[in-house]
């Protein structure tokens, strides 16, 4: 039966797909590399200009059953534009830009093949643009692979260096267990109810005989630890440190912000759409690994000396808080999955400066930058230093960084609302853990600076835009949070 | 019409500009800055409407974020308006002290802006109506205050600023999870509702486990033993702007907010949970007192003398009575005028000999600086809570709210800690006299130099408190009559 397919719908994660093969052409017939980031902008651009007129039109579905085979079932779509899909597409686009502005001078310092570079990190963009808005588990899972395997090569390009090769084979290992055990959860979800398309599934484990709930629970639960693996939770969190060490500094943001974000999209997906009815089961698991997460992700960041192993942990303490909305199971799920995209969302801000930054400061080819080389940095460099700080302050959540506080009050509200009090109170903990390190790398910031002063890596222009465009976003955000929050409720109610 | 947090805000913007140059300049700015705040704050007593003391008045109160159901409300009742001026006259005394007395550190731009932000955020405490917003507020004049302790503080700053962030900051996150745990239930987040609402359709175990959080978190904030080690500390290390601000304002906002959000919005919970609030105010009288009678370091000993004085404030609230609570809102607003004064006096005194250090300052100050000796009596005497003067009453009343305590309420229990608490009141006797006695009595050292006279600035910080410690003893009725009405409406479901 032929299929009609919506081109419209499906736009942004093809232009993304059509840039891939173009930049990889255009290398090919050596074009130099600076335009072949101006190239990856420019395509990547126009994605964003894709969604944002998607937001405006009506919303599409594609790739949906057809009526003949429908027998009376939902519409079940696997591709569906929703305010949801495209909130995150927007995200992830222009958190995919910021990355390109980043690796522009780590390419030239690092000379890493530039045309294979911006090919794999806009096949992992296709992968996170198309899982945003998969529903239905087989595209879920191809998507989450597609967005997966350029990452390892990614994280491998610098072939040199021994601790890049390591981590990539480290992330490789966990992805594929987790992956594995993935699939294993979706077969059983199959077997169980017949059912691929997440409408079909929740309709399924609805009218389940008694005998089959374990085997569903079982599988419910499976599923959860590919979207763990993503979004860097514990028990798949350990590749975290070791990659994001080993990566190309911009890998490792987009690792961080991009990859992390679509995990949490598929997440709240899946569990919001295919199995709200099994919040008994996978609610308290997500508790427990949100409490543990963000427990142990904060005390590993304690103790850690250089900037990017400390930015890798805090950023596993970060899942936990994200993961705690979710927490609450069937009960307020909207509002929960509103919390957790809010964060996701405000996260993604103050994250990417805090990489920005890092990259400014981190010199080419040298071990990774201690947090002692940032002593003297508010003098040195009065705007990246001033910058830092308050993209820290933000992930402490204090003011005067608003929207980070903001996005702690709306996580507060909704573990709070979905009587997962407990959880709360162990986050409250958590960020006072979490304030001691953003705090003590802040204060060295503004700190009298060290003995090395000399010899400061000059940011590029390119890095300088990145950092002035996430801090002008994190300026507004924090003077009006409402933006995010009003946009977020409204694409999940 | 609520122009003082608008004003402070639009006072932060200024002194970024680069049109104040030098030192001399700032300081005036930051003097009349703070005096137009203060001018706004008496204006505002003039608007008051004192008949209609228990409603919020001069409010302003727009939607601000309508999905969470968020609003900017701000406004004044008799229990805040008190307070919003403590927080404006210390502020101003604290720029006009600064003014000729800075900070050893300079800087003084980035001293005058961290001074007016702290301002916005303790106004804005205690004038606002929404718990997301008082939270907002509450937080704000965290990083500030970290920031002025660490610049400008003594040698074990760093330490203690780092202490101070910390521990106010669990304290914040746990009110913040009491403070949801109510408005989630109660589905509102507007103060005045959840006033008026007193807890109804709350059920016992919410309401126990929303109070208990919050007294958690405005314990820290109080401070309420034995969550009070960052206090000294801090006090000690902070310059004496930031530890009059700490001592006379910030403190303030843990009781207040006790009094305004977590006793009213759940009531059963408060009186399940009296009995421990009571227990370890009573518990802070005695240790604080007993802790001041073995410091050696004037600073720390007015610090823990703090601990000691909070805990009336605090046993006054967990009698759930009029005239507790009424002695707590009396008690906050004598121990932020005493203990200002105090902490201004002890600047002085250790810029002078430079050093806190009891015995190496010697006795015989009477002889070497009579006027500094003289308001220095003056205040240990108002701090022990002598008869006229301030800190008498929100003691007094403290105590025999404690004898005759909430009808749900243990009385023997309070009782008995109404006996500790007299006990406490007579050692806090024991360690002032021996603190007068051994500064500012006795014999001079022999290598004494000659002690420089009181400035003008320095009068005029001084004066205006004692004035009013005077004013407020001798006419208790000027601040209760504000207070007592709002207090009676808060009871309205209690009683």
């Amino acid at each position: 039966m032929i299929q009609g397919i919506d081109y419209v719908a499906i736009l942004p994660p093809v232009l993304c797909a059509v840039a891939a093969v173009v930049v990889l052409l255009a290398d090919a017939f050596d074009l130099p590399r600076r335009w072949l980031g101006v190239l990856t902008c420019g395509f990547l651009v126009a994605a964003l200009a894709a969604v944002i007129a998607l937001a405006a039109g009506e919303r599409r579905r594609t790739f949906c059953v057809p009526s003949g085979l429908r027998d009376a079932g939902p519409r079940s779509c696997s591709y569906v534009t929703d305010d949801f899909t495209l909130l995150f597409q927007g995200l992830v686009l222009v958190a995919a830009v910021i990355v390109v502005l980043l690796s522009l001078r780590v390419i030239d310092a690092d000379d890493l093949p530039a045309g294979e570079y911006h090919f794999l990190l806009l096949s992992a963009i296709v992968g996170a643009l198309a899982l945003v808005a998969a529903r239905d588990l087989v595209t879920l899972v191809v998507a989450l692979e597609t967005l997966s395997l350029p990452v390892f090569a990614l994280v491998g390009l610098r072939r040199q260096d021994g601790v890049a090769a390591e981590a990539a084979l480290k992330l490789f290992l966990v992805s594929v267990v987790s992956t594995a055990v993935m699939l294993f959860g979706i077969s059983l979800l199959y077997g169980v109810t017949g059912a691929m398309h997440l409408d079909r599934l929740s309709l399924g484990l609805h009218g389940l005989p008694a005998d089959l709930k374990p085997v569903a629970s079982a599988g419910a639960v499976l599923v959860l630890a590919g979207f763990a693996f993503k979004v860097a939770a514990v028990p798949f969190h350990f590749w975290a440190p070791d990659v994001y060490q080993g990566a190309p500094l911009p890998v490792a943001a987009f690792l961080s912000v991009v990859s992390k974000a679509a995990g949490f999209a598929g997440l709240a997906i899946v569990v919001g759409l295919g199995m709200p009815s099994y919040g008994h089961v996978w609610g308290p698991v997500i508790a427990a690994l949100a409490a543990v997460t963000m427990t142990l992700g904060n005390l590993m960041a304690l103790r850690q000396g250089t900037a990017i192993r400390l930015l890798a942990w805090s950023s596993v303490a970060q899942s936990g808080y994200m993961l705690a909305p979710l927490a609450v199971g069937e009960r307020r799920l909207t509002e929960a999955v509103a919390a957790t995209v809010a964060y996701v969302a405000l996260y993604a801000v103050m994250n990417l400066g805090a990489f920005a930054v890092v990259v400014a400061v981190q010199k080419a080819g040298e071990a990774p930058v201690t947090l002692d080389g940032f002593r003297g940095l508010a003098r040195r460099d009065p705007v990246s230093g001033t910058a830092l700080a308050f993209f820290l302050i933000c992930l402490a959540g204090l003011p005067p960084g608003v929207m980070g506080l903001f996005a702690k009050v709306v996580v507060f509200r909704a573990a709070v609302a979905g009587d997962v009090t407990w959880l709360a109170v162990v986050m409250a903990v958590n960020t006072v853990i979490g304030l001691y390190y953003y705090l003590a790398w802040a204060v060295r910031v503004f700190g009298p600076s060290g003995s090395s002063e000399e010899g400061t890596a000059r940011p590029g222009p390119a890095v300088r835009a990145a950092i002035a465009a996430t801090g002008a976003g994190a300026l507004v955000l924090s003077a009006a949070p409402q933006l995010v929050l009003s946009a977020v409720t409204a694409a999940t109610g | 019409m609520m122009a003082i947090p608008a004003c402070a805000a639009l006072a932060l913007l200024v002194p970024k500009a680069r049109f104040l140059p030098d030192d001399a300049s700032l300081g005036r700015f930051g003097i009349l800055v703070s005096g137009a705040t203060l001018l706004v704050g008496l204006s505002a007593v003039t608007a008051f409407d004192f008949s209609h003391a228990s409603r919020a008045q001069l409010a302003v109160n727009r939607a601000w974020e309508p999905s969470i159901g968020l609003r900017f409300h701000l406004g004044v009742d008799g229990i805040s308006l008190p307070l919003v001026l403590l927080t404006a006259l210390l502020t101003f005394l604290c720029f006009l002290y600064t003014r000729r007395h800075p900070p050893a550190g300079g800087r003084l731009r980035l001293f005058t802006a961290l001074l007016l932000v702290l301002e916005i955020g303790m106004l804005g405490t205690f004038t606002a109506l929404d718990l997301i917003l008082f939270f907002v507020f509450f937080e704000v004049v965290l990083i500030p205050m970290f920031a002025v302790i660490l610049l400008w503080g003594g040698p074990g700053r760093r330490a203690a600023a780092t202490k101070f962030i910390l521990y106010t900051l669990l304290g914040s996150g746990l009110l913040l999870a009491g403070m949801l745990l109510i408005a989630v239930n109660a589905g509102t987040l507007d103060m005045t509702e959840l006033a008026r609402r007193h807890g109804a359709g709350i059920s016992h175990g919410v309401q126990v486990a929303g109070f208990l959080l919050m007294m958690l978190g405005f314990g820290v904030k109080a401070p309420m033993w034995p969550l009070h080690t960052w206090l000294p500390d801090a006090h000690t290390e902070a310059p004496t702007a930031g530890s009059v601000l700490l001592a006379g304002v910030l403190l303030k906002m843990g009781t207040y907010g006790l009094v305004r959000i977590a006793v009213p919005s759940a009531p059963d919970g408060a009186r399940s949970c009296a009995l421990w609030l009571g227990l370890l105010a009573v518990i802070g009288i005695v240790y604080g007192a007993l802790a001041c009678l073995a410091q050696t370091d004037l600073k720390r000993m007015i610090a823990y003398s703090s601990v000691g004085h909070m805990g009336f404030v605090l046993l006054g609230i967990a009698t759930l009575t009029p005239v507790g609570i009424n002695a707590a809102l009396f008690g906050n607003i004598a121990h932020g005028l005493i203990t200002g004064l105090l902490f201004f006096l002890a600047g002085s005194v250790k810029e002078r000999y430079g050093t806190g250090d009891l015995e190496r300052i010697g006795g015989g100050m009477l002889g070497t600086a009579p006027r500094l000796a003289s308001f220095l009596t003056f205040a240990a005497v108002a701090s022990l809570g002598l008869p006229g003067l301030a800190g008498f009453w929100g003691e007094m009343l403290a105590l025999l709210g404690a004898y005759r305590p909430d009808a749900g309420l243990s009385r023997p229990a309070f009782v008995t800690f109404m006996a500790f608490g007299g006990l406490g009141a007579v050692l806090t006797a024991a360690y002032f006299l021996r603190l007068l006695s051994k500064i500012t009595h006795g014999r001079p050292r022999e290598d004494a130099e000659v002690i420089v006279a009181p400035s003008a600035y320095e009068y005029a910080a001084w004066v205006p408190l004692v004035a009013l410690t005077l004013l407020v003893g001798l006419w208790p009725k000027t601040l209760l009559a504000v207070t007592s009405e709002p207090v009676r409406a808060l009871f309205g479901g209690l009683g």
